[in-house]
C-alpha cells in the first residue's frame, strides 16, 4: 500500500493507491485511503485491515467533536499531536492499532501547508514530503531530487507524477490507480491526473 | 417525616418531591421560546441584562449539538454544560457506530434518558433545566422537542419554558397557526418573548434553522428591526381599539 504527500505553496498535495488487496486477490479497487477530518485537514492512512478505518473514523469523530464544543476547527499541528497521542496510548494497551498515516492541512487564514508523517508506534515528524509504504524506497529520493519550496500545483503534480512513474518502472507490485487530493485553504478536493 | 431530602423516596401521595423542586429551578431560569414554522424552527431566548463588566459573547443559552440539531435551555446553567457536553460527545459516538447523523428524536430521546437516570439513582440530584431541541432531520420536516428534570420528553409545535413560561405559552397557543412561513414563525417567537422581556431587543437572542439545517443567530440589528415592526404593530392596534372604548 502507498501513501504520498507533497506539499506546496499554500497547499498540500496527497495520493494513496486505490487498491484493497487480501493476500494474493485484490479485493476492491477504487478504495479511497482517507478521510477529512475537518474542512482543511485530510488523513490517509494504510495498515491492518479494520484498524485502519475504525481508527481513522474515530479520529474523525473526535475532530469534529472539537469542532461542535469549540466553535473552530483543530489546526493540522494540533491534529496530529492528538493523534499521536491516541497512538501512544493504544501502543501499550492491550491490542495496539498498526495504522500508519499521513496527516495533511493547511492554515484556513494563511494557506501554510503542514504535512505530518506518523506511524504506528506513534512516531509523528512534520515534513515537506512524505512517503508511506513501498513506495517510501522509491520515491523518496525522486522527491529529494526535485522537490523545492513553494511549488504551483502544476509542479507538484509533474513531481507525483515522476514519483508513481518510478513505482510503474521499478515496483513488482501493480498500483495502476491512484486517488489524488488537493487539501487547500477552501477545501479538500480529489483531482484527476 | 420529610420525604423531600432524598431523591430515591417517593413520598406517600406519590411524588418525587426533588424533581418536583428542580422544576421549580427550571422555573426561576430565564426565558426561551421554540415556534415551529412550516419550513423553519426558531428558538428566542431571553438574555439577562450583561454586567457592565462581562464579555457577553461568553454567555450563550443556545448549544450547536451537531451541525444540524440544536438547544436552548432554562434553569442551572452549569447543569446544561454538563448535558450539553454529554448530548455532544453522543451524537458523534452515534455518527462513529451507526455513520449516520443523529434523529432530532433519538437525541432527545438520550437527553431525556439522562435526565431520568439522574432521578433514579443514590447520590445524585436531578438536572435542573428543561430543554428545547430543534433540528432538521433527513426528511427535511421541522422539528422541535422539549425535556424537563423529571425525563418526560415530547414533540410541541410551539412552546416556552423557563420565567414566565405559562404566559408566553398562552400567548403562543392564542397566536399559534399552522403552517406558519419563515418570516411569521421568527416575528411570532419574537413577539411572545416580548410579554416578558420588557427591556426589548437588546435582551432577546434569536436562532433560526431551515431544511438546509445551518443554524443561523440573527444579528441583533435584524432583531432590532423586528421588534420595531412589533411595536408599531401594536401601537396601531391599540390606536384603533383606542376610539372605541373612549367613547363612553
Amino acid at each position: 500500500e502507498v501513501l504520498l504527500g507533497i506539499t506546496g505553496k499554500d497547499f498540500v498535495l496527497t495520493a494513496s493507491d486505490d487498491t484493497c488487496a487480501r493476500g494474493i486477490v485484490v479485493q476492491k479497487r477504487g478504495e479511497d485511503k482517507s478521510r477529512a477530518l475537518n474542512k482543511n485537514n485530510l488523513m490517509l492512512f494504510t495498515g491492518e485491515a479494520g484498524d485502519t478505518t475504525q481508527f481513522a473514523e474515530y479520529i474523525q469523530c473526535n475532530t469534529q467533536l472539537y469542532r461542535i464544543r469549540n466553535g473552530m476547527d483543530l489546526s493540522t499541528r494540533a491534529v496530529s499531536s492528538y493523534v499521536r497521542k491516541e497512538l501512544a496510548t493504544s501502543l501499550r494497551s492491550r491490542h495496539p492499532y498498526t495504522v500508519n498515516l499521513l496527516i495533511g492541512g493547511v492554515d484556513p487564514k494563511t494557506g501554510t501547508p503542514e504535512l505530518y508523517w506518523l506511524d504506528y508506534l506513534s512516531s509523528c515528524v512534520k515534513l515537506n514530503y512524505a512517503a508511506h509504504g513501498y513506495a517510501s524506497y522509491f520515491c523518496m529520493s525522486t522527491m529529494d531530487r526535485y522537490w523545492k519550496p513553494e511549488l504551483s500545483v502544476e509542479e507538484a503534480i509533474s513531481l507525483l507524477k515522476k514519483c508513481l512513474a518510478e513505482l510503474k518502472v521499478r515496483f513488482i507490485g501493480n498500483l495502476p490507480n491512484f486517488v489524488v487530493k488537493i487539501t487547500d485553504k477552501d477545501g479538500i478536493r480529489e483531482i484527476e491526473i | 417525616m420529610s420525604y423531600d431530602r432524598a431523591l430515591t423516596v417517593f413520598s406517600p401521595d406519590g411524588h418525587l418531591f426533588q424533581v418536583e423542586y428542580a422544576v421549580e429551578a427550571v422555573r426561576k431560569g430565564t426565558c426561551a421560546v421554540g415556534v415551529r414554522g412550516k419550513n423553519l424552527v426558531v428558538l428566542a431566548v431571553e438574555k439577562k441584562t450583561t454586567l457592565k463588566l462581562q464579555d457577553p459573547r461568553t454567555v450563550r443559552k443556545i448549544a450547536l449539538l451537531d451541525d444540524h440539531v440544536c438547544m436552548a435551555f432554562a434553569g442551572l446553567n452549569a447543569d446544561a454544560r454538563v448535558l450539553i457536553n454529554k448530548a455532544r460527545i453522543e451524537c458523534q459516538s452515534h455518527r462513529l457506530t451507526v455513520e449516520d447523523p443523529v434523529s432530532i428524536e433519538y437525541i432527545t430521546r438520550y437527553i431525556a434518558g439522562v435526565q431520568q437516570k439522574y432521578t433514579q439513582s443514590g447520590g445524585v440530584r436531578p438536572f435542573g433545566i428543561s430543554t428545547l431541541i430543534i433540528g432538521f432531520d433527513s426528511d427535511k420536516v421541522p422539528k422541535l422537542y422539549q425535556t424537563d428534570p423529571s425525563g418526560i420528553y415530547s414533540a410541541w409545535k410551539a412552546n416556552a419554558i423557563g420565567r414566565s413560561s405559562k404566559t408566553v405559552r398562552e400567548f403562543l397557543e392564542k397566536h399559534y397557526k399552522e403552517d406558519m412561513s419563515d418570516a411569521d414563525s421568527i416575528k411570532l417567537s419574537i413577539k411572545s418573548l416580548l410579554e416578558i422581556v420588557q427591556t426589548g431587543a437588546k435582551n432577546i437572542e434569536v436562532s433560526v434553522m431551515g431544511p438546509d439545517s445551518i443554524l443561523r443567530n440573527l444579528t441583533a440589528e435584524e432583531v432590532e428591526k423586528i421588534v420595531t415592526t412589533i411595536e408599531a404593530e401594536n401601537a396601531a392596534e391599540t390606536a384603533a381599539a383606542g376610539p372605541s372604548t373612549s367613547s363612553a
